[in-house]
């Protein structure tokens, strides 16, 4: 039993959370909502040449071959840093998906691109309405029924949708099945459904642990600084509790978080609950540490020219995708009442 | 990172189930009263006899040298068949670490053999009528005797739980009232047949007598009955009060446990078919509590980790005890709404369901945010000790 990284994976983490302090400050997070793309094309490149982008496509493919252990704790740090490039699907959903079932010359097709990060894919699964980045995406992974396929993106048409997190850019998309190529069909097709779905929720949730503890971070340097009453408002027992909240949440969601990337990596037998369990504790205590964080803030915190919002407003984004709290609370039960 | 035990972990998990499914006793009365408690006894000390009262304890003490991952194995297996509630727990589990760290080596073979073969059976003398969230506000004081060559105390503990059935109690006295409020105290442990010692028992909310006051009257103790060194007794005593918030008193394997008997009710009661909506308007519940649980399984994993390579917890067991007990309550609340009408029937009434089980584990459950420190005086140390805000 060793329930904790290894000094490799904390220095890969490391490397890439000082990259994301350098790289993607808060303005660079307001630049993503003003501008009409909001994608840096230096970021995604620069994370490809640090093996990011690359880290799950097989070695073969020209990847780091590297798994959801190593994968979820850079997800906190962009999380943290509350980057908006689509690194759960490209990263944590689509180059598994393709290394494990598409035909061989669709995986030489696509992954060695994505390993260098010449090729951005994104997702969408059945009950997915929308899918993230469609606009700057080479390839989507699309399912229909009980098949999946890829759609290189000149054939898909798509639609944006705006999200409440302006940083977010979300598509209604259309393609014809004849512009696709067939990655796998039937009960095959299904099982990697699970998978590409169990994948994203953990990966999200991830994300969500490190905007959560960037939310407190921020809150705590407020409450020390901001003073009423003559005093820091940080020395008030009431805020303090709202504070403790919040760190107890995030607190017992993390483990959960950490236990669901084991569980991937390792093909756990109890891997849906895993991740259902990872997925409604990180997306329940972001909401809670996303109210806490406002209320604490005060009105500064209501306005768009103080930075909280990005967190609040990305918080409340993925909370809610790839299964919100209440759904993965109803697949656990499920998993545990109805066996 | 790797969550599987090794197989000598595993066979040592075998030995405890077997020897556990063989040996727990099913139906004891409650630990809180004082046939109960008798009963409970006998089993501390048949467990004793078999090698696992104290697994991860040396064995010159009684221990069988057991590592932190083995002892959580054990309580795992123990809980899982139904292990009684541990009447031995304020000794071995939260004056024993005390006294592994501070005590002398006279102290450490007088006192833990004993404790760990339930001969001698400890209560926690803490609070005071004035003096219960701040602790360090107690007045009970210990006077200097030269010529006796040790300590007179006067003042009056409360909320000693069990006391009316302990032969020993363990706390702070005040022995520098001159001193600020921290220093000046001193970790005492105190005979309960001592002359001078009167202890009355005080029923609590759930009808048992499980706590008591102690009241002391120019009771002598002797000085090798201080713990630690003299108005050093507040460092002293929070290595005990770290040990209650965290791992020691509350082990994971009771909580999932407990859970796991909450999803059997919850099959039970569906089974049985009747109130189907309120049933399944449960269902929701019934997977938050089990997943509480087993948040604070990984959690305790990822602590445990910590602990063997040597990085301590520190004001993080706070945290460890809001949790744990808040989700004891919410266990025991959902149990409890499942059961509806015959919610409120107890362990005497003959249409208890679980022979009233869950009303009486609510009721113990209630106790949990206000024992060991309050969740708001945690929340507190929270909030300054671990997230580094201002005190005043």
């Amino acid at each position: 039993m060793n329930f904790a990284f290894t000094d490799d994976q904390l220095l890969f983490r490391d490397a890439v959370a000082e990259f994301f302090a350098n790289e993607c400050p808060p303005e660079k997070v307001r630049w993503s909502w003003d501008d009409e793309v909001g994608r840096d094309e230096s970021i995604w490149a620069a994370l490809a040449e640090m093996g990011v982008i690359g880290l799950t496509v097989p070695e073969a493919f020209g990847g780091m071959g590297m798994n959801e252990i190593d994968l979820l704790p850079i997800l906190t740090e962009a999380g943290r840093y509350a980057y908006p490039g689509p690194l759960v699907e490209t990263v944590a959903v689509v180059a598994p998906l393709l290394a494990e079932s598409a035909p061989a010359a669709i995986a030489e097709k696509w992954l060695p691109g994505i390993a260098e990060g010449s090729v951005i894919a994104t997702v969408q699964l059945d009950g997915q309405p929308f899918v993230n980045d469609m606009h700057i995406a080479n390839l989507l992974i699309a399912q229909r029924g009980e098949q999946l396929f890829a759609i290189p993106a000149e054939h898909v048409r798509s639609t944006p949708q705006v999200s409440v997190d302006g940083a977010r850019r979300l598509f209604s998309v259309e393609w014809d099945e004849a512009d696709a190529e067939l990655i796998v069909s039937g009960e095959a097709a299904l099982q990697a459904v699970n998978r590409a779905f169990d994948r994203g929720a953990a990966a999200t949730a991830a994300q969500l642990i490190g905007l959560s503890e960037q939310m407190i971070a921020m809150t705590v340097a407020y409450v020390v600084d901001r003073k009423q009453f003559g005093v820091p408002i940080g020395s008030f027992q009431a805020v303090k509790h709202h504070l403790a909240d919040a760190e107890l949440k995030v607190s017992f969601a993390r483990p959960a978080v950490w236990a669901a990337a084991y569980g991937l990596a390792n093909s756990s037998a109890d891997v849906d609950r895993e991740v259902s369990m990872a997925k409604c504790f990180a997306s329940d205590a972001a909401e809670v540490v996303a109210r806490k964080a406002l209320q604490t803030h005060g009105a500064i915190g209501y306005t768009t020219e103080h930075d909280l919002h990005f967190w609040l407003k990305r918080s409340w984004a993925l909370a809610s995708s790839w299964g919100d709290a209440a759904w993965h609370r109803r697949r656990v039960a499920h998993l545990l009442l109805d066996a | 990172m790797d969550l599987t035990f090794t197989p000598a972990e595993e066979a040592f998990r075998a030995e405890a189930r077997e020897w556990l499914e063989a040996n727990v006793p099913v139906g004891l009365p409650s630990g809180d009263t004082a046939e109960g408690f008798a009963l409970h006894v006998e089993w501390e000390k048949k467990l004793f006899e078999a090698g696992w009262s104290v697994v991860s304890w040396p064995e010159e003490f009684g221990g069988r040298g057991a590592s932190l991952w083995e002892w959580l194995i054990f309580e795992e297996e123990y809980y899982r068949v139904g292990g009684p509630q541990r009447v031995t727990q304020n000794g071995i589990f939260l004056l024993a670490p005390t006294i592994f760290e501070y005590g002398t080596d006279e102290q450490k073979a007088r006192f833990l053999p004993r404790m760990a073969s339930a001969d001698d059976l400890w209560c926690q003398g803490w609070s005071e009528p004035d003096a219960g969230s701040d602790l360090a506000g107690i007045k009970s004081r210990a006077t200097r005797d030269d010529e006796r060559g040790g300590w007179v105390i006067n003042g009056q503990k409360t909320w000693t739980t069990r006391g009316a059935f302990c032969n020993w109690v363990f706390g702070l006295f005040r022995t520098d009232p001159e001193a600020a409020r921290h220093s000046g105290m001193t970790y005492l442990m105190v005979p309960l047949d001592a002359s001078g010692v009167t202890v009355r028992g005080v029923e609590r909310l759930d009808g048992d007598e499980g706590f008591a006051e102690v009241f002391f009257d120019d009771v002598f103790v002797a000085d090798d009955l201080v713990l630690g060194g003299v108005n050093e007794g507040w460092g002293v005593a929070m290595a005990t009060t770290s040990s209650e918030r965290g791992l020691t008193l509350r082990s994971p394997g009771r909580f999932c446990a407990a859970a796991d008997r909450l999803v059997d009710l919850w099959k039970r009661q569906a089974a049985a078919g009747e109130h189907p909506e309120r049933i399944d308007s449960l269902r929701s519940d019934v997977a938050q509590s089990w997943m509480e649980a087993e948040a604070y399984r990984l959690a305790t994993l990822a602590d445990v980790t910590g602990l063997v390579n040597g990085v301590s917890q520190g004001a993080r067991s706070s945290l460890t005890k809001i949790f744990w007990s808040e989700l004891d309550v919410k266990l025991n609340e959902t149990a409890l709404r499942l059961l509806g009408p015959a919610a409120e029937l107890i362990e005497t009434s003959a249409g208890a369901v679980d022979g009233g089980a869950w009303m009486k584990g609510f009721e113990f459950a209630l106790s949990g945010p206000i024992y060991a420190g309050t969740n708001e005086i945690q929340r507190n140390v929270v909030a300054e000790r671990v997230l580094g805000l201002p005190r005043k």
